[in-house]
């Protein structure tokens, strides 16, 4: 089978361009299962308070699939609560990865960009490899690169909305400008959604929900593997552009007359 | 008193951390967990040593699902 060129992020490279987030699972059965059908390499987990009574089988399956464990900071409204929660992935998890998450609204949960920003900067003075979940903003893309964060994460829509990519134009004006890997995150309803992110350009994307809360949850990894895959291959591959009107594919020399 | 994510706790004396997560249930040993006391990190290694006083705020947590 025809493989993509892997995917770089701070001088690591993974076969894979698909992140899976693993909230939304009903089952850890049915995680494992969709780590494997996804073929994703890096998996994101959240940080919170300890319960006693909690089975602690999360970090057991992503160990056991071989997968590597990026820690976010999900559910952080501050920088300051961000970056006490990144120290803290770091931390418990041994990896100076974060996906930095700076939420400013519960109900859109998009980004805090100005939050977002500091958060960023603080973290990459602390030695971390930051990977924002930002908005599809080009000029805060660039802000977040230019404080060093090793790549950006532009939504497609809200999280969990499942509205696909919301704004092409300005995800394209993200990925012309980035110098670091763009990886799609959040918005991802079906696996065409992830395909149009690969083809526009983007380097890689992250599903949680669009997978986990499918009806089929192992197949949609599947489907959103092959997806990513189809898209990244069509990118290299360099689609035709579009026209207004149509292009003969058949000569058009060499037609027969037929007799009157 | 000890505030232990957001509960209150009654601790005699001054345990240390490690006091603190064997009385809870928690092995220290566990891993993935991580501590915060009065919001700054507590790494692993001070966690035999380092002494919680009255009204301190102890975070301890542990990787979850999430996106």
């Amino acid at each position: 089978m025809t493989r993509a060129t892997p995917l770089q992020i701070a001088g690591r490279s993974f076969a894979s361009r698909l992140l899976l987030g693993t909230g939304g699972f009903t089952r850890m059965e049915a995680l494992g299962d969709a780590i494997d059908a996804s073929e994703t390499e890096l998996v994101t987990v959240a940080m919170r308070r300890i319960d006693a009574a909690a089975e602690g089988s999360l970090l057991d399956v992503i160990t056991a699939k071989g997968v590597d464990v990026l820690p976010n900071t999900a559910g952080c409204f501050t920088a300051r609560d961000a970056v006490l929660t990144a120290q803290l992935g770091r931390e418990a998890l041994h990896t100076d990865w974060v996906k930095l998450e700076v939420i400013g609204d519960e109900r859109t949960l998009l980004p805090d960009a100005p939050e977002l920003l500091v958060a960023a900067e603080q973290l990459v003075d602390d030695g971390f490899v930051v990977l924002p979940y930002t908005s599809d903003d080009p000029v805060l893309a660039r802000r977040l690169e230019d404080v060093g964060c090793a790549a950006v994460m532009p939504l497609g829509s809200p999280i969990g909305s499942g509205q696909g990519i919301a704004n092409p134009a300005n995800l394209t004006l993200i990925v012309e400008a980035a110098g670091v890997p763009v990886i799609l995150d959040a918005g991802v309803g079906t696996a065409s959604d992830a395909a149009l992110a690969m083809e526009l350009g983007c380097d890689a994307v992250l599903c949680a929900s669009a997978i986990s809360r499918a009806t089929d949850p192992v197949a949609m990894a599947h489907a959103i593997r092959h997806a990513v895959l189809a898209g990244v291959l069509a990118r290299e591959a360099g689609r035709i552009p579009r026209r207004t009107h149509a292009r003969a594919s058949s000569p058009v020399e060499g037609m027969p007359e037929f007799a009157e | 008193m000890i505030f232990v994510n957001g509960e209150a706790v009654e601790a005699a004396g001054e345990p240390t951390i490690r006091d603190l997560l064997v009385a809870r249930g928690i092995d220290p040993e566990t891993a993935g967990i991580a501590v915060a006391v009065d919001a700054e990190v507590a790494r692993r290694g001070v966690w035999q040593t380092r002494t919680l006083r009255d009204g301190a705020h102890v975070e301890i947590v542990r990787a979850v699902q999430g996106g």
